[in-house]
């Protein structure tokens, strides 16, 4: 039977038996093994991926139910090739995976809970992780890394508050502007301190 | 491939969906699937041919006629949990709807499907029973309703009759100007299947006195209940009854033992929580702060 799957942004039609799942079909027939079989009947998380927008189960959905989707996978998240999303890179810096089994749908569950609710406690996110199963890092890192991209986005398109005085506040020092780095980049980190850092 | 194989098929209304499924004793409906494919994956059910009605325009949404608020059976978990509507007339669905699965599940999973697969712990049927819905179904012969107490008759039981396909669930919503609402639940692990959930709705006169109230309680039977707690009329939310009303009113209750909650807990379980639901729904509908209420054991 033909399924016609858009996902990430490209759609392809495949044949495939009706009792053949989303996630068989990703990674089988489109080579995108990104999304994870774990318990293969909904209940580790493992294989979650993004149907328009919203986290689903892709071991819960045949291919041929799954036309007329925007299908996003963990492959689709990254803005260029090399590069990590913002909620990648969280969970990178914050030691947020070990094994990375659970890690794709953890991160597109992040992802999606972050697109609906740019603020959210750390309640929200426990809440919506509760249905992704990790035997490894106890959670912890995982809330964590959500937390620390959840203040990079929020940041991220701020105005910045000049005076500096609101410490959960971005603000620039207003002598950057006449304090470039001499020479590299500074890091990010640096760039944060006053005068980068420098005196 | 994890299920064993089957034809698959999408018909164009409820009335070809019916005709399919009344031609093939081993069709089945499928919606949302969120417990249909387990139960095909483990290969517990082996249909030959499977319905999807889940694009069907004409079983989604949610309407209002009447003193109902119709929700149509594939109308999304997380829609009917957004929905404004909800929120606003079926204050008592919206608390439990959070309880339904987790998000991921909710997403795909319809109200309807809920309904149809009955089991005894579900929040949806709770609230179906404790606010008497009725559930509209759709068979070859033409379209009835019947009260959710008649239509759940254990557990993943139900009235409907091959052939049958529910259609949509009729919430009664209350007129009265002060309503409130509680929802307790108990389970293992969050949003995991409840020993225990109690779910209350009451209505209050100006002087704060109870003019009407529900209280349904789940997972403790082999279906959820609703509870005869008329006592409560013309009581306020301090009344030191309330307890003993709600004891006496879950003698009917008929709890049984499994590996997770004993006969004798699940009992003292719906106790408390049916009387921490009442007093959450009399605070809610005096304006008091809203209470909260989750529970895990
Ligand atoms: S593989 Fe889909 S939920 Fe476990
Ligand atoms: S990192 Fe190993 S399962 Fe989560």
């Amino acid at each position: 039977m033909k399924a016609t799957l858009k996902v990430n942004g490209r759609t392809t039609t495949i044949d495939v038996e009706p009792r053949k799942t989303l996630l068989d079909a990703l990674r089988d027939d489109l080579g995108l093994v990104g999304s994870h079989a774990g318990c293969e009947h909904g209940v580790c998380g493992a294989c979650t991926v993004l149907l328009d927008g919203d986290p689903v189960r892709s071991c819960l959905i045949f291919a041929v139910q799954a036309d007329g989707y925007e299908i996003t996978t963990i492959e689709g998240l990254a803005p260029a090739p090399g590069e990590l999303s913002v909620v990648q890179d969280a969970f990178c810096e914050t030691h947020g995976l070990q094994c990375g089994y659970c890690t794709p749908g953890m991160i597109l569950t992040g992802h999606a809970l972050l697109q609906r609710n740019p603020d959210p406690s750390r309640d929200d996110i426990v809440d919506a992780i509760s249905g992704n199963i990790c035997r490894c890092t106890g959670y912890g890192q995982i809330v964590e890394a959500i937390e620390f991209a959840a203040d990079r986005l929020r940041k991220a398109n701020a105005p910045r508050d000049l005076t500096g005085s609101d410490a959960n506040q971005p603000h620039v020092d207003p002598a950057a502007a006449t304090d470039a780095p001499q020479q590299g980049v500074l890091e990010a980190a640096e760039a944060d301190t006053p005068h980068g850092g420098r005196s | 491939m994890k299920p064993a194989p089957f034809d698959y098929v999408r018909p164009d209304s409820v009335a070809h969906a019916c005709e399919l499924l009344a031609a093939d004793e081993d069709a089945r409906l499928i919606a949302g699937g969120q417990t249909l494919v387990p139960m095909l994956a483990m290969r517990l059910a082996r249909p030959a041919v499977l319905i999807d009605i889940y694009r069907l325009p004409e079983l989604s949404g949610i309407r209002l006629e009447g003193d109902a608020l119709v929700i149509g059976a594939t109308t999304r978990q997380m829609h009917a949990e957004r929905s404004k509507q909800v929120a606003d007339s079926l204050p008592l669905l919206a608390r439990a709807l959070p309880w339904v699965g987790h998000l991921p599940t909710r997403t795909r999973g319809t109200v309807g499907g809920s309904v149809a697969n009955a089991d005894p712990s579900a929040e949806i049927p709770l609230v179906a029973v404790t606010l008497g819905a009725q559930i509209d179904i759709t068979n070859p012969d033409g379209a009835s309703s019947m009260p959710a107490d008649d239509f759940f008759i254990g557990p993943m039981l139900t009235s409907v009759m091959p052939g049958d396909c529910v259609t949509a669930v009729r919430f009664p919503i209350w007129q009265q100007a002060h309503v409130g609402t509680g929802f307790h639940e108990v389970s293992a692990r969050k949003s995991d299947f409840a020993f225990v959930a109690a779910a209350a709705q009451v209505a209050l006169d100006d002087d704060g006195r109870c003019i009407a109230a529900a209280l349904g309680i789940g997972g403790v039977g082999d279906r959820a209940i609703r509870l005869d707690v008329d006592g409560l009329i013309g009581e306020r939310a301090d009344s030191a009854k309330l307890r003993d009303i709600v004891a006496a009113a879950t003698t009917v209750l008929e709890p049984t033992s499994d590996l997770h909650a004993t006969a004798d807990y699940r009992m003292r379980v719906a106790v408390t929580l049916g009387t921490r639901a009442l007093q959450d729904a009399m605070a809610d509908a005096r304006g008091d702060a809203r209470p909260n209420s989750g529970h895990h054991a």
